[in-house]
């Protein structure tokens, strides 16, 4: 059916093990870097290890490919007493994401830290940054509702240092990690709170046994407050409209690196989640969980995605005004999820590899451009162009991407978003999303303006061209971005095979 | 009032998740706020292992009636209780609740300590762990051209 049928990336004996594998290796990975002897050690284990991770990831989508599922169990303790690791095509597809995006960045690490981070802490740093994969490749292979939450809280911890970090640049990141500890950690003791709640009701915690004793046990009050519980958790983690709080400082304040890196996975291991608990874990008929999806989640992703882009047109520091960007396109992916029908979650999905793209490529240029713009305001890069024609041209290519001009992936994503809203009948979300589009040109637009139309402002440092070691893997990102745009059959595949697990059918 | 008994484990879980939840928003001091967070972090446990018991139920390890472990828990246990089931009719809590929340106890830990290392580190460089004095100082540093590191 697809290419990845008839792929064999490893060894069989390899390949039984690459589930594991794939989290395993980044956590010894994380060990390894801490204890490394510093200098470029650090990068080249982090480079080796994400590369691994990739390849593991790869043999488990086509085995999942093969073979609809793939279960591995740990421990020898059979599911569902015992933990396993559950893949779907919706979980490899996320893992694919996931750990492209972790050696893209891990490739990336070797330039930007050098300028952004203390030398001395280059190991550590690299560690962290391990850590988080480590942790959303958990999360989205794990079958088991409480094992989540500890590969959840594994990134999350990671994510915290990482984004505290950014002290060695602004400052102002110390306390945004601070904000995003709190937040996160609220989110994450919701979410166990939920998870008690639907343990107690169902006396399992195999989210594949926990949706088969749902449909037979219906609502009752008890998984009720335990779906409200662990939604409102994962939404914190994800970013939803008005718990979004934490996100515009924690990314504006990062390092450039670990915004390039959680802006395409964080709140996206977030949104998967909740997907999976939505469609999969809670039966497909409730009223409460439709309620949910119709009454609190498309509203506010609405609300999300026009404020926020408001929010940032009038945004001046270019990083903040992305990271807001990144809420209102977690507000496109809602709105995808809670149409609740299987050409909805493809477009969702599709969106999510789109945004993790050229989001990740903007992050990436723009950090390029500070270290020797030392800027951070949309007007202190003017005309920087022409100083840095290949930089600028990539985020060219990634606000025309976010804006969603045609021949960019970003464009397909928002036209299958469009299509699956007219399919479903709500009219007012196509609304939504043309008007979101709409704002969306404008702060993208505002952009390549200044970068491209403005002259530069005087007595401004002169721009450089990005390294070479930052210009291949952002340049990856964008041509990923173009070549979906034209032939967008790989994402849609995955997106279709992924959406087709939560709904059963795909177009 | 016997509502009140019975549920007596949840009605403390509830009042202490509420005073977690009030610390962390009301105060403006960071250790104060990850005291309130460890406060709602525990309330957690609580939950679960009151999940968990099981009235008269004792710790999850299988004894064989007739070994000295036998002997001492039928011994420790109520008589009636013993008269009643024997001891092999045992009744055991609910073990797996107490490990999973050993679990979540382990990674609160960790995340309070990456949260007191970063109130240490804001302290040392914004000389204070007030909020809204660390929040006027950023206001300032977002109104500066170049960052402050």
């Amino acid at each position: 059916m697809t290419l990845f049928d008839t792929l064999y990336v490893a060894p069989p004996a390899l390949t039984a093990q690459a589930p594991i594998l794939a989290i395993a290796g980044p956590l010894i990975g994380a060990c390894a870097a801490a204890l490394s002897p510093g200098g470029r050690s650090g990068w080249v284990i982090s480079v080796i290890t994400a590369a691994f991770a990739l390849w593991m990831s790869l043999a488990v989508a086509c085995e999942v490919s093969r073979q609809g599922v793939l279960l591995y169990v740990i421990g020898g303790f059979q599911p569902p007493l015992g933990i396993a690791l559950r893949i779907d095509a919706l979980g490899s597809a996320m893992a694919l994401l996931v750990s492209t995006m972790g050696l893209i960045g891990a490739v990336y690490s070797g330039h930007a830290l050098v300028s952004e981070i203390r030398a001395e802490t280059h190991t550590l740093f690299q560690s962290g940054y391990l850590l988080c994969l480590a942790g959303f490749l958990g999360l989205v292979s794990t079958g088991d509702a409480f094992n989540a939450f500890v590969f959840l809280e594994v990134s999350s911890i990671g994510t915290y240092a990482l984004v505290a970090a950014g002290e060695q640049r602004d400052r102002r990141a110390l306390p945004a990690a601070f904000n995003y500890l709190i937040m996160g950690t609220i989110g994450a003791t919701f979410y166990v709170i939920g998870i008690g709640f639907l343990y107690g009701a169902t006396g399992t915690l195999n989210m594949a046994d926990m949706a088969a004793h749902l449909s037979i046990l219906g609502d009752n009050t008890a998984v009720q407050a335990g779906f409200a519980f662990v939604v409102t958790g994962l939404a914190i983690k994800a970013a939803i409209f008005p718990l979004h709080g934490w996100l515009p400082g924690a990314y504006a304040g990062a390092p450039s690196l670990v915004s390039v890196f959680l802006a395409a996975t964080a709140t996206k291991t977030a949104i998967y989640l909740i997907a999976r608990f939505t469609f999969d874990v809670f039966p497909d008929a409730s009223t409460f969980g439709q309620a949910f999806l119709h009454v609190v989640l498309a509203p506010l992703a609405a609300v999300s995605v026009i404020v926020c882009s408001v929010q940032a047109i009038f945004e001046k520091e270019v990083r903040r005004m992305l990271a807001l960007s990144s809420v209102a396109q977690v507000g496109f992916i809602m709105l995808g999820l809670s149409l609740a029908n299987a050409a909805g979650a493809s477009a969702a999905m599709f969106y999510i590899f789109a945004h993790a793209l050229m989001k990740a490529a903007l992050f990436m240029a723009l950090g390029a451009l500070a270290i020797s713009v030392r800027a951070r305001t949309l007007d202190e890069f003017a005309g920087v162009a022409r100083e840095a024609p290949w930089t600028a041209a990539a985020i060219g290519v990634g606000a025309a991407s976010l804006a969603g001009l045609p021949l960019t992936m970003g464009f397909i994503a928002k036209w299958k978003l469009v299509e699956a809203a007219l399919q479903g009948g709500v009219i007012w979300m196509v609304a939504v999303f043309a008007a979101g589009s709409a704002l969306t040109l404008i702060y993208a637009w505002r952009m390549v303006e200044a970068l491209f139309f403005s002259a530069p402002v005087p007595g401004a440092r002169r721009a450089r061209e990005a390294p070479v070691g930052v210009l291949v893997p952002l340049w990856v990102l964008v041509a990923l971005s173009i070549w979906f745009g034209l032939n967008a059959s790989l994402p849609e595949t995955l997106a279709n095979s992924a959406a087709a697990v939560l709904f059963g059918t795909a177009r | 009032m016997s509502q009140i008994v019975s549920h007596f484990n949840f009605i403390a879980v509830v009042v202490l998740m509420m005073m977690g939840l009030f610390v962390v928003f009301s105060s403006g001091n960071l250790i104060k706020r990850m005291i309130g967070l460890a406060i709602f972090q525990t309330s957690t446990g609580l939950f679960y292992i009151s999940l968990g018991k099981v009235s008269g139920g004792t710790a999850a390890i299988m004894v064989d009636a007739q070994s000295a472990d036998g002997q001492a828990l039928s011994e420790a246990l109520n008589p009636q209780y013993v008269a009643q089931y024997g001891i092999d009719g045992v009744v055991y809590s609910n073990p797996l609740p107490h490990v999973l929340i050993l679990t979540a106890i382990v990674v609160g830990v960790a995340t309070l300590a990456v949260g007191l290392s970063i109130a240490v580190r804001i302290r040392e460089v914004y000389g204070t762990i007030e909020s809204e004095e660390i929040n006027a100082l950023a206001r300032v540093d977002a109104a500066r051209s170049e960052p402050v590191s």
